[in-house]
């Protein structure tokens, strides 16, 4: 009896794993189907492209590696590289003034909701319609910020139009959407245990101490976050530079997915585009590793 | 407690100013932090009144007399953007359909079926949110391009309904988590199968994240730009978007009919962030801390 109970059990509870190892692969089934197309697929085959020479309309030539040996050589690529990398800037500004924000709307104060509202604001427009406002907004004559530096008596820049002013210019305007990082580090700032400030208010700890050896290592897992968050998107600025300098002046804002889509959807240079493709999907694995690898040193986890 | 008490004790009588001076400076920084963002939002406005022209004139005009809210009317209808406007309605309606309807089958797969192999496929559709979408344009057009579907929305639509928004996944996976498991055993008890679950226990649950997906949803196909430009070429197929960046072109002077323009587009955001606040604040939120 209890043998032959022990079977049935057995065998009730494998049919109940087949089952649900089916349902399980049937309810993530739409992404396993996109993830082998658009995804895996479509690295694989960008890969396979970037080993020829295709422009779309002629031939396809096997070239190996030619491409990624042209690529070296480039130096616009090594230029919208620099400049991809000199526009990350834009991330610790971000990272800096998005918590001091936080910090000064986590307390109590009154129309905490309203400025919460308008600083978070920017942060929910996006695309061309903002790239337009700020390239008008930039103008070096009848723009707001010139207009308004002239009337303290200062000569503003020409911006986008001067190889130096450009970057920072896009900057500025990344720095305008600080709101989304702030509404993380608000919340992650809510969610420190009043308790521990009030042990170290016995203590006798000074503000300064409490905030570097308690609020940091309490918030140092949004921080990461926010820092990955910013440095993915900066490597994919498009939109901006697209609208806004088209890449110039002198190749100054020459992002590299710009760069990307000029030699895919303007010069169909599919092989080569693709191995750009290539590099930009493995730099940002590599600085993604490289972050999170050094994050162990100084991100702080309760468990 | 008597700690406590002792040092209000001690604050009261030498009438300590550092809490004022401290409250002082609080609001003079977010004062001027609202004044700064603001001065953009307050710029498109005043230069979307002026009279074409005027642009370019000094003294700036900062209120317009008076004010031209005719421009709405002349940009919008200098260009079809009505027929923009439906396409983008057309294309965003179905990307959010999409997103929401497979994250949630999927998200309901990760979260609350156990099989073999989920982990090790859950890091990857985590991995797969690093992964830059500019890196896979140049295969995704040709592969649109040899079954036809470029000018037409699919290649906007249809890969949201085979979970191509990572990050929606893991969000809805996280509140599918939250649920308590024998809610399922006692439906399972009253003889519901599993897609019963899902559809008429958990997913009613969960409504509020369906709400977070759709907000975000929303925000990323109505402003995407780089999307449209690829796998859209004819002008009567484009999106605002496209539309926006067409006049650009045209009217490369006509600043004031390009703010208003400009305007009319960003509204659906701004309406729809002061409708769903709560749904963004939350999705920022629990992306940010539970991530």
């Amino acid at each position: 009896m209890a043998t032959s109970i022990r079977i049935l059990n057995g065998t009730v509870r494998g049919k109940l794993y087949w089952r649900r190892t089916l349902e399980g692969y049937l309810f993530i089934s739409p992404w396993i189907i996109g993830f082998a197309v658009f995804t895996a697929g479509a690295l694989l085959g960008s890969f396979g492209i970037s080993l020829t020479e295709w422009s779309i309309i002629g031939d396809r030539y096997w070239v190996g590696a030619g491409n990624y040996v042209k690529l070296v050589q480039d130096q616009f690529f090594w230029k919208s590289l620099q400049v991809t990398f000199l526009y990350l800037l834009n991330v610790p500004m971000n990272l800096v003034l998005g918590l001091l924000l936080a910090l000064l709307l986590n307390q109590k104060i009154l129309g905490l909701g309203v400025f919460r509202t308008v600083f978070f604001l920017p942060s929910v427009t996006a695309g061309v319609a903002v790239s337009l406002l700020w390239l008008w907004i930039f103008n070096p004559r009848f723009g707001v910020i010139n207009v308004l530096l002239a009337k303290i008596g200062i000569q503003g820049p020409m911006w986008l139009g001067s190889e130096t002013w450009a970057m920072p210019a896009l900057i500025i305007m990344s720095v305008w959407g600080v709101g989304g990082s702030m509404l993380i580090y608000l919340a992650a700032l809510q969610g420190i245990p009043t308790a521990l400030y009030e042990a170290a208010t016995i203590d006798g700890a000074s503000h300064l101490r409490k905030f570097l050896y308690i609020t940091i290592p309490m918030i140092s897992p949004v921080l990461l976050l926010n820092l990955i968050i910013g440095v993915i998107g900066s490597f994919q600025v498009f939109t901006q530079a697209f609208i806004m300098t088209r890449g110039g002046p002198n190749y100054a804002t020459l992002f590299y997915v710009l760069y990307l889509y000029q030699h895919a959807f303007q010069w169909y240079n599919m092989g080569y585009a693709s191995a750009l493709a290539w590099i930009l999907f493995i730099v940002i694995l590599v600085c993604t590793f490289l972050i999170l690898k050094m994050s162990r040193d100084w991100v702080y986890y309760e468990d | 407690m008597t700690v406590q008490g002792a040092t209000a004790h001690h604050a009261v009588p030498e009438r300590n100013w550092g809490p004022v001076l401290h409250k002082v400076f609080v609001y003079t920084c977010l004062v001027v932090g609202t004044v700064v963002i603001m001065i953009p939002f307050f710029w498109m406005i005043t230069t979307s009144l002026k009279k074409s022209g005027t642009e370019f004139t000094f003294p700036i005009e900062w209120l317009p007399n008076p004010p031209r809210w005719k421009n709405y009317v002349d940009g919008w209808t200098v260009l079809p953007f009505n027929r923009w406007a439906l396409n983008s309605v057309r294309i965003s309606a179905l990307a959010i359909a999409g997103s929401v309807i497979s994250s949630a089958i999927v998200g309901f797969g990760f979260g609350r079926i156990r099989f073999p192999g989920r982990d090790a496929l859950f890091m990857l559709v985590l991995a797969t949110m690093m992964l830059p979408f500019p890196s896979v344009i140049v295969p995704l057009f040709l592969l649109f391009k040899r079954i036809g579907w470029i000018d037409t929305i699919l290649p906007l639509t249809v890969p949201t309904f085979f979970g191509a928004n990572a990050f929606f996944i893991f969000l809805l996976r996280q509140f599918f988590r939250t649920l308590p498991l024998d809610l399922d055993d006692a439906a399972r008890v009253d003889g519901c199968n599993t897609f019963h679950v899902f559809l008429r226990i958990c997913l009613p649950l969960i409504r509020p994240a369906l709400g977070i997906i759709f907000v975000f949803s929303f925000m990323h196909n109505w402003n995407d730009f780089l999307g449209p430009l690829i796998f859209l070429s004819h002008t009567t197929k484009y999106t605002l978007a496209l539309g926006l960046r067409y006049f650009q072109s045209q009217y490369r002077v006509e600043w004031a009919l390009m703010m208003a323009v400009s305007l009319i587009i960003l509204t659906p955001n701004i309406v729809l962030f002061f409708l769903a606040q709560k749904y963004y604040i939350q999705g920022i939120v629990v992306s940010g801390v539970k991530g």
